[in-house]
């Protein structure tokens, strides 16, 4: 009894002064994306460095390596590979019980390139029982096409969000977010096309998209302690758009312990989106609305994953500056079913005969971090 | 010894609106299995591999906890 109280003096000054800085770590994270034709993948490096328990310095570089030739490429153009690179520098500054963040992002790919500047704040009240946050984000795209040298598109997005997080009990946390998100701009895939009916048969002309659209997301999490140490995450997301496109997700990871050195995860969630409103599998005609979109991601769909992880810590043993270190294998199965988007590789007689589409992937991840 | 650990608990919680739960009540929520975002660099790229395939963005979560735990 007198060890615990004595331990929980000890952590005292950590849980009264609840706002914290990130931790200080470095990751290198080898990661792959395999399905649908496509194969993505890459490194990503974070390392974040603290200055005075004041101020956190992190800097990231992540890349995909892309080969593409997925449904939409094989029907409509030649498989291709790309490569994106994208870095971002942050800092977090430690005021009292609030921290005020900055995060600048710059990404390019041969034919698109983004940069974005975010903002962000969090606060803590009510004995350190609530923590509410906020943040402004501001993107900016340009947009052009490899075969075409002289097309140049902009495209202009602004992100606010608030979030609550709210201890309930001593196994309880709860957190509550929302995101709005408007786009004004060019927000076509510049590749992509749609089709429609001509006789049985059927032609291709290209996607006409808003030039706005605006989005509301809002999320839900609690994360419970269970008595034998583990940690159940619960998680729940609704969203929607001024497309018509409209979705909810829910999500469930068990973070379990084993032994001293090993942390295993389990997860399993479950997407629903219906379509955007200008969304159709096969046109009637050509030009036959204002507003023309063939792309997946706007049919209506259901993605299913599952995954396991498996983490090994080692202590620092002989080297100085660093705590522990710990090595991460993480696998996902993803399988999509699409209700309105159709696979035309397969040829039929009447066009819109084809069988749905559908296919499965899996996303592996090593993940070397060190703390120091 | 108890007096003394209870006292400084007591006067650490005195200025906070009534906490519920007490400082020395959150080991269990400081507890790494707790954090809603352990890894971060892997969660980045969970998010992207989601924001990549599905219409819905926004929301993802990385909110930090207001347990003190991080």
């Amino acid at each position: 009894m007198q060890l615990r109280c004595l331990l929980a003096l000890l952590l005292l000054p950590v849980w009264v002064n609840a706002a914290v800085l990130p931790e200080e770590r470095a990751d290198a994270l080898y990661h792959r994306y395999e399905g649908g034709g496509m194969t993505i993948d890459g490194p990503s490096v974070l390392v974040r460095k603290n200055i005075a328990e004041r101020v956190s310095f992190s800097a990231n570089y992540y890349a995909d390596k892309v080969s593409a030739a997925s449904i939409d490429v094989v029907t409509t153009a030649s498989p291709y590979t790309e490569e994106r690179d994208e870095y971002s520098f942050g800092t977090d500054y430690l005021a009292g019980k609030a921290i005020y963040s900055l995060k600048w992002t710059q990404s390019d790919e041969s034919d698109y390139s983004a940069r974005s500047v975010s903002f962000g704040a969090s606060q803590d009240f009510f004995g350190d029982l609530t923590t509410l946050s906020f943040g402004y984000a501001r993107g900016d795209d340009t947009v052009r096409r490899s075969d075409d040298p002289v097309f140049e598109e902009e495209a202009m997005r602004q992100q606010y969000r608030i979030g609550v997080t709210q201890v309930l009990t001593r196994n309880l946390l709860m957190a509550f977010s929302h995101e709005f998100v408007s786009d004004e701009g060019y927000l076509n895939n510049p590749y992509r096309s749609v089709r429609y009916q001509v006789g049985s048969g059927y032609s291709f002309q290209s996607e006409v998209y808003p030039e706005t659209r605006s989005s509301e997301a809002t999320a839900l999490r609690a994360s419970y302690y269970l008595p034998w140490r583990a940690g159940l995450h619960f998680e729940h997301r609704w969203y929607s758009d001024s497309w018509g496109v409209g979705s909810r997700d829910w999500g469930l990871v068990l973070v379990q312990p084993w032994q001293e050195k090993w942390e295993l995860e389990f997860r399993a969630r479950y997407y629903d989106q219906t379509a955007a409103d200008f969304y159709s599998d096969l046109f009637p005609f050509q030009d036959a609305q204002n507003f023309l979109a063939r792309d997946k991601e706007l049919s209506t769909f259901t993605s299913t994953s599952f995954g396991v992880a498996a983490g090994y810590t080692f202590f620092k043993g002989r080297w100085k500056h660093a705590d522990r270190f710990l090595v991460r294998l993480s696998l996902d199965h993803y399988r999509f079913e699409y209700d309105d988007f159709r696979d035309i590789r397969v040829a039929v007689p009447v066009a819109g005969d084809e069988p749905l589409y559908g296919f499965s992937a899996v996303v592996s991840q090593l993940l070397f971090s060190v703390w120091y | 010894m108890k007096v003394v650990l209870l006292l400084i608990c007591l006067l650490s919680a005195g200025c906070a609106p009534k906490p519920w739960i007490k400082p020395y009540e959150r080991a269990r929520l400081a507890d790494p299995v707790m954090a809603m975002d352990r890894h971060p660099a892997s969660s980045a790229y969970q998010h992207h591999v989601h924001q990549a395939r599905e219409g819905a963005r926004g929301a993802e979560g990385g909110s930090g906890g207001g347990c003190g735990c991080n």
